[in-house]
């Protein structure tokens, strides 16, 4: 196949990319968005594996089928609640599959070594992608329990970091300018990947919808950096696409937890730092029963069902799905409020409740939410704390001005909760002790279910 | 520098604008979707893995490349995949 006919598949390739992205904006494109995706990377694999140069199939053949296999194996076995764990672990595949091509050209540029420009997209790549590994592994680590949740601090880490940091830089400048530092690289690939490890250690597991956003940005910007060391414009141009998404996603995220990037990447918070946090309050709440609260929802004619990760975490989303049946079938107007940061990852309570059967049309964002907020009889919060605490809105409270949403605005709140105890950030939550605001102290997929049985039996 | 590098550098600088516009505006509901599926483009590294990897030029960039194609293939396969099966599972009322 001509050179130019390559470049003409690469072009269809690269519409198909985007045009795929496009589509996956709308929940009824998104399948065939994603399609349309998947058939621009069969078109841009089948045409280079007819190009002339390829000579050897062996290898090709090897790692394609294995890689097929395993990815094949990976996406079907997979459990929803493990999502950002399966994409961190994406992450660190194409990180890797980066560098290492990166490095693959380094080696093969011969003992001269490459020009500036290659030679500064080879380090780029190398630098990058293995940043992404060992922070995907991380990231991995924390969400799965096999890493500690809590942030892992040591002394001057900011600054060893730093000093890390400029020194790589300074190693991949080097590399650029002088092809004779070749031998350079393994020290380049090795401190990146030490990097990787002390970037993302100290950040608690609480902000990790931040860090795999954030890293598969990363994914993709060493994507486009093996591109320019190759000098294949389909892979600069599909990196610096997932690039965008990546920023916007952790952008996304930041602004759902009103915090800056550099405080979630340097601030060592979230996720239990070791204090207790305050004891419980003994301001006076009102504890209810399934069977009380189940006439509340019974005679409500709009309801609100706010569903944070201890909902996920127990397992509850079918139960909360059979709640909105029983309700709906009494001709109660249901839906669901998502908080941005609801999940483990942008999106990913979203895709919980589309698993356990809940229409997307009854997912309500932020704002769409707070302004039904004072037109709704009752919210039912399950699992949820910060991301409902009015004490956002006290210019004084550590939470300040975090996007909330707004239940004590609805006429009656249901807080489903196994004890009072404060939420990850140890702030006391003053919805609890509201005179609208009812306590039903359970696990959430009991209380749920309870719930639905009594309002099924009105 | 190369003008095949400035090129790249077009490419680079337009297809950010292009990625910033289209997926700004799409909503919560997909953005774990959508981060699937933009990380299985991301596993376009497949295309520079196979043309290093098949080109016989030596053992070490044979191995490493080869490596990459395999990390590559299991990042573009796994991610649409995935992705294909989260969206199976939206749905309206």
């Amino acid at each position: 196949m001509p050179p130019f006919a390559q470049d003409l598949v690469y072009i269809a390739s690269a519409v198909l990319f985007v045009w795929g992205l496009k589509r996956l904006g709308h929940p009824e494109t998104a399948r065939s968005g994603n399609g349309l995706a998947a058939l621009g990377m069969l078109l841009a694999a089948a045409v280079t594996l007819l190009d002339r140069g390829v000579v050897s199939w062996t290898v090709l053949l090897v790692a394609l089928v294995a890689g097929t296999l395993v990815g094949t194996l990976l996406a079907r076995s997979i459990r929803m609640t493990a999502m950002p764990q399966l994409v961190g672990t994406f992450n660190a595949l194409g990180g890797g599959a980066s560098a290492l091509l990166a490095a693959a050209e380094l080696v093969a540029s011969g003992p001269n070594g490459p020009s500036t420009g290659v030679g500064l997209a080879i380090a780029l790549g190398i630098l990058v992608g293995s940043v992404t590994v060992t922070g995907s592994v991380v990231a991995v680590g924390k969400l799965q329990g096999f890493m500690p949740s809590r942030p892992v601090t040591w002394p001057l880490q900011r600054s060893a970091s730093a000093l890390l940091a400029v020194t790589l830089a300074g190693t991949a400048i080097a590399l650029a300018l002088l092809p004779e530092v070749g031998p350079l690289a393994p020290a380049l690939a090795a401190g990146a990947l030490l990097l990787g490890l002390a970037l993302v250690l100290p950040i608690g597991g609480a902000d990790m919808p931040v860090v795999i956003s954030l890293l598969n940005a990363y994914s993709g910007l060493a994507a486009s950096a093996a591109g320019f060391a190759i000098g294949n414009p389909l892979l600069v141009l599909a990196g610096a696409l997932v690039g965008a998404a990546g920023l916007i996603l952790t952008h996304h995220m930041c602004r759902g937890m009103n915090r800056s990037l550099a405080n979630v990447a340097f601030g060592a918070f979230g996720a239990g730092d070791g204090t207790p946090g305050p004891a419980e309050s003994d301001a006076p709440v009102r504890r209810t029963t399934a069977e009380e609260a189940a006439l509340l929802l019974g005679y409500a004619s709009s309801v609100i069902i706010v569903p944070g990760y201890g909902l996920a975490a127990a397992q509850a989303q079918h139960e909360a799905r059979k709640l909105m049946d029983v309700l709906v079938d009494r001709g109660i107007t249901v839906n669901f409020a998502i908080h941005p940061v609801a999940g483990r990852m942008p999106g990913h309570m979203n895709v919980l409740l589309a698993e356990a059967d809940v229409p997307y049309d009854r997912l309500l964002d932020l704002e769409d939410a707070n302004a039904r907020m004072p037109r709704t009889d009752v919210v039912v919060v399950v699992g949820a704390n910060d991301v409902v605490n009015p004490s956002a809105r006290d210019p004084e409270s550590t939470i300040a001005g975090m996007p909330i949403l707004e239940v004590d605005r609805a006429a009656n709140t249901l807080v489903v909760k196994r004890s009072l105890s404060p939420g990850f950030a140890g702030i006391p939550n003053p919805l609890f002790h509201l005179e609208s605001t009812l306590m039903l102290l359970d696990d959430a997929g009991a209380a749920l279910s309870a719930l639905a049985r009594e309002v099924r039996e009105l | 520098m190369t003008g095949e590098w400035i090129l790249g550098l077009y490419v680079f600088v337009l297809a950010s604008l292009v990625g910033f516009e289209i997926i700004r505006k799409v909503p919560p509901t997909l953005h774990t979707p959508l981060m699937s599926g933009a990380n299985a483009i991301s596993g376009i590294t497949l295309v520079g893995a196979v043309l290093v990897a098949g080109s016989g030029q030596g053992t070490m960039a044979t191995v490493l490349a080869g490596l990459a194609l395999f990390l590559a293939t299991v990042n573009v396969v796994g991610g649409f995949l995935v992705t294909d099966r989260m969206l199976r599972m939206f749905r309206k009322r």
